[in-house]
């Protein structure tokens, strides 16, 4: 697997790479359109690929689209939305059987692409304007999206953290958009940003499977037709900031558990050639069960049940989360800036640092057997300037040295404490 | 080492039973990075009440010790195994379900160190005092943070309505009271009774070479000793074959509500093939009443009552088995009430054949996606063959199933008077 490479070519403004393999039983194709993320444009694009999934020309309603799916053996199509760093992603993904399993060998997967295409080229349009009934149900089901985000507390809390901490940076956007802005969007309205997006989004389409390249190129020139070059180069960069202060947020709600969540600055990113030693920081701090905060909030002082980092690559921030009793605030967080000390002083191993090496190792090459996750790595390689190919990454986490690991974990910068606590308890504190 | 090829899925099982008792089964996977392993005991939640290993009197546990006896597992004398499987580049893990405890670990590299660290550390109990003790705070937490989860609560608040003695109604993690009553005896008690090797499967599936890992395997059992395979008596009391309630309603602090139904099996004593039959007859069913290409599907949408959280299930075993419908709404009484009006019409209505072939080519496609995944082929295989089925033979039972099999299961199953259950998440205070 390590040793393969996409092979990549161009169908108009479209970016299309391509990775052959037999591992599989299904072929995957996805595509991501990227966009600077801006409060203009979030809300409709939080909406667009839900409308787009609803129907196209051919197969105008959901049932009828649906139909033509489970008639390609099952094929699945699903949308999201994400941001990655200061960008906002609209993603389409279909998977589609690979029909030398089945009894059947009729060709999936040119249908499925033909499929795939419509969705994304030619939408359920009349009078310039999408179907208004179809705007309409997706423009609730954003609405409830928005608003039930209240519901999963650990979400919220990560949510309120964002928001607070990148309140004047486009990062502290909320990826569904906003709940005042779902009202003001038509069926016209949309479909003109539709035409804006299609023209001016960076494009990556990926296919992923049992494939030649030569009659995928030929397949994609087929059905996406129209994509004009333009200008799509978007590339912009992350916003940073020094911080002086660390801000505490304490927000009260009727909760069993409280969620601790706490916002770092790493001021490294994929960017920069520190992102590996960024990793293995991240690795022996917080990312997993071997970590120290797993080790010291988790196991020896029994606070919580998880205790973890993770970083965001693109944006350069590192979030810690952990569920613990409201009354333990003060205990918790004494013992997580204890941890980030630690790393800042160079208290760990040398077999800490190697076994963080394997597990990360360990980690990507997993990560490489899925196609969605291979996809995932690569796609890093479109957001920067700095392009380092997926083979490549092992060697640069072998070369990390602890003391690369203490000259980043130097660079991190506690940003915002925010914690969310349960009601009964702040009585008892 | 017994070998069963399938041709039409090109996949290839390797399987040996061990003189201890233990069930070996290998896949392997050329071209995948991965190897993924489970060790898994036919013990989990339900398992509350039975006799222990050389006794003759039967004992109830505290809820929730399945899962304690799993988090306590991890540790040994020479301390975590969590760092062990790390040192050695693999991510270790485990859950336990109504009716099983599965360890697991995945790697792409020092797969036989691996390997040996996980048949030793599971067949290697370490319980002290001090660490049960321990232990309690950290499950504590992992209860609490359920207790926040209204997908969890709506889940578990269904199944509670449904069951009226089933310990299948209990939260496999117990409660707080349950886990505080836990104690490093009555762990050894449970782990000695139910990690026999004759009551476990050993599941790798990966990038492996099918003899070594044989001989690795034979070679670590026959280093063990022992006691002589014994039937465990375990004791369930008698359920009654309808629902115990109709509606359960749980406020809780949320902004949109939530509304399940369920359909409750009636005689859930199946195994082996019938119980694969069922499981897929009920699932193509679901598909065919609330599947994305159908009309219901379609009505709920554009009458606001669903959304993308919309999903339907079933899950059967010995001793329980039901079918759950249902997600996110702000109206959970209406969506409850159109789901029994849609299913009391389906089911008077003979079935259309042609749209029985579209959801069984549907279902066909969706089971090699998941056979993509290691994770999925182990733990369903575990599942399965605990329950005398068998993974491989989905496709040819998904194939053989007629309308009238379908008809039949759908007049047994889907009796909206006495079978259904509703549990609705309601917003507080609104």
């Amino acid at each position: 697997m390590i040793e393969q490479k996409l092979q990549e070519f161009k169908v108009g403004g479209l970016n299309v790479h391509v990775l052959p393999s037999k591992t599989y039983k299904t072929n995957t194709l996805l595509l991501h359109a990227r966009s600077p993320l801006t409060k203009d444009t979030v809300t409709y694009r939080a909406l667009l690929p839900y409308v787009l999934q609803s129907g196209t020309k051919e197969y105008p309603s959901r049932q009828e689209f649906r139909k033509a799916l489970d008639d390609l053996y099952g094929a699945t199509l699903n949308v999201d939305v994400s941001k990655k760093g200061e960008y906002h992603m609209m993603t389409f993904k279909m998977e589609v059987a690979n029909e030398k399993f089945l009894a059947d060998d009729r060709p999936l997967l040119e249908r499925g692409l033909d499929l795939f295409s419509s969705v994304i080229l030619s939408p359920n349009v009349s009078d310039n304007a999408f179907d208004s009934s179809v705007v309409e149900g997706e423009k609730r089901t954003l609405r409830q999206k928005i608003t039930s985000v209240y519901d999963d507390k650990m979400r919220y809390a990560n949510m309120r953290l964002t928001e607070e901490m990148c309140e004047d940076e486009p990062f502290g956007i909320f990826v569904n958009g906003q709940e005042e802005d779902v009202t003001k969007i038509t069926d016209v309205s949309l479909y003109e940003y539709y035409q804006e997006a299609l023209k001016s989004d960076q494009l990556d389409l990926y296919i992923v499977g049992d494939v030649e390249v030569s009659v995928m190129e030929q397949l994609v020139k087929k059905y996406f037709q129209g994509i004009e070059e333009g200008s799509r180069n978007n590339t912009i960069e992350a916003q940073q900031k020094q911080i002086d202060q660390p801000r505490e947020i304490i927000e009260e709600q009727d909760v069993q558990q409280g969620k601790l969540h706490m916002g770092y600055r790493t001021n490294t990113t994929y960017e920069h050639e520190d992102y590996f030693a960024l990793q293995l920081f991240n690795g022996i701090f917080g990312g997993f069960s071997h970590s120290k905060l797993f080790i010291n909030v988790r196991e020896k002082a029994s606070l919580a049940y998880y205790a973890a980092s993770r970083v965001e690559s693109h944006k350069g921030l590192l979030i810690v989360m952990s569920g613990i009793e409201s009354n333990k605030f003060e205990k918790a967080t004494t013992i997580i800036k204890e941890q980030m000390d630690q790393m800042k002083q160079g208290n760990f191993t040398d077999e800490d640092l190697e076994q963080t090496k394997a597990v990360l190792k360990n980690q990507l090459l997993e990560t490489m057997d899925v196609p969605r996750g291979f996809i995932e790595l690569e796609y890093h390689n479109e957001l920067t300037s700095n392009k380092r190919y997926v083979a490549k990454w092992i060697t640069e986490i072998d070369k990390v040295t602890k003391d690369d690991v203490v000259r980043v974990a130097n660079k991190v910068q506690l940003d915002t404490v925010y914690f969310l606590k349960g009601k009964e308890e702040a009585a008892n504190e | 080492m017994n070998k069963v090829s399938f041709d039409q899925l090109q996949e290839t099982l390797y399987y040996e039973e061990l003189p201890n008792g233990l069930q070996v089964y290998l896949l392997p996977k050329p071209g995948f990075n991965k190897t993924y392993a489970t060790f898994t005991t036919k013990y989990g939640s339900i398992d509350n009440h039975f006799i222990p290993l050389n006794e003759k009197e039967p004992l109830r546990v505290p809820d929730g010790i399945a899962h304690f006896l799993e988090h306590k597992l991890f540790e040994d004398e020479d301390g975590d195994v969590f760092q062990l499987f790390s040192k050695q580049g693999a991510s270790a893990n485990a859950f336990t379900s109504f009716t099983r405890t599965a360890y697991l670990f995945s790697s792409t590299m020092n797969i036989e160190e691996n390997l040996k660290t996980l048949l030793d550390f599971v067949q290697k109990p370490y319980f002290t005092e001090e660490s049960v003790e321990k232990e309690k705070g950290i499950i504590e937490q992992e209860i609490k943070m359920y207790e926040d989860n209204p997908d969890w609560r709506n889940y578990f608040g269904l199944i509670g309505s449904m069951y009226k003695n089933h310990p299948v109604k209990i939260d496999i993690a117990g409660t707080v009271d349950s886990i505080y009553k836990t104690t490093k005896e009555l762990l050894y008690t449970c782990y000695e009774t139910f990690y026999h090797p004759s009551n476990m499967v050993f599941f790798v599936v990966g990038n492996l070479d099918p003899e070594s890992t044989f001989k690795l395997i034979r070679e670590n059992q026959a280093g063990k000793e022992f006691e002589k395979p014994q039937h465990v008596e375990r004791y369930f009391e008698k359920e009654p074959e309808e629902v115990d309630q109709k509606l359960v309603t749980i406020p809780m602090n949320v902004n949109t509500g939530k509304c399940l139904v369920g359909f409750k099996d009636r005689k859930p004593e199946k195994q082996g093939k019938d119980l694969l039959k069922h499981e897929l007859s009920i699932q193509l069913l679901l598909e065919m009443m609330f599947g994305q290409s159908g009309e219901n599907y379609q009505k709920l949408h554009d009458e606001g009552l669903i959304d993308d959280s919309f999903s339907f299930d079933y899950s059967g075993e010995h001793g329980f088995g039901f079918s759950v419908v249902g997600g996110d709404t702000d109206r959970p009484e209406e969506l409850g009430k159109r789901i029994k009006t849609m299913v009391g019409e389906f089911i008077q209505k003979p079935l259309n054949k042609d749209e029985m072939e579209g959801i069984r080519k549907k279902k066909i496609g969706y089971f090699l996606r998941a056979l993509n995944s290691p994770e999925y082929i182990a733990n369903q295989f575990t599942r399965y063959r605990f329950n005398d089925m068998d993974l491989f033979e989905v496709i040819p039972v998904l194939e053989s199933i007629t309308v009238d099999d379908l008809s039949k299961a759908m007049q047994e199953h889907f009796l909206t008077e006495t079978q259904m259950s509703e549990c609705h998440i309601t917003p507080k205070g609104k």
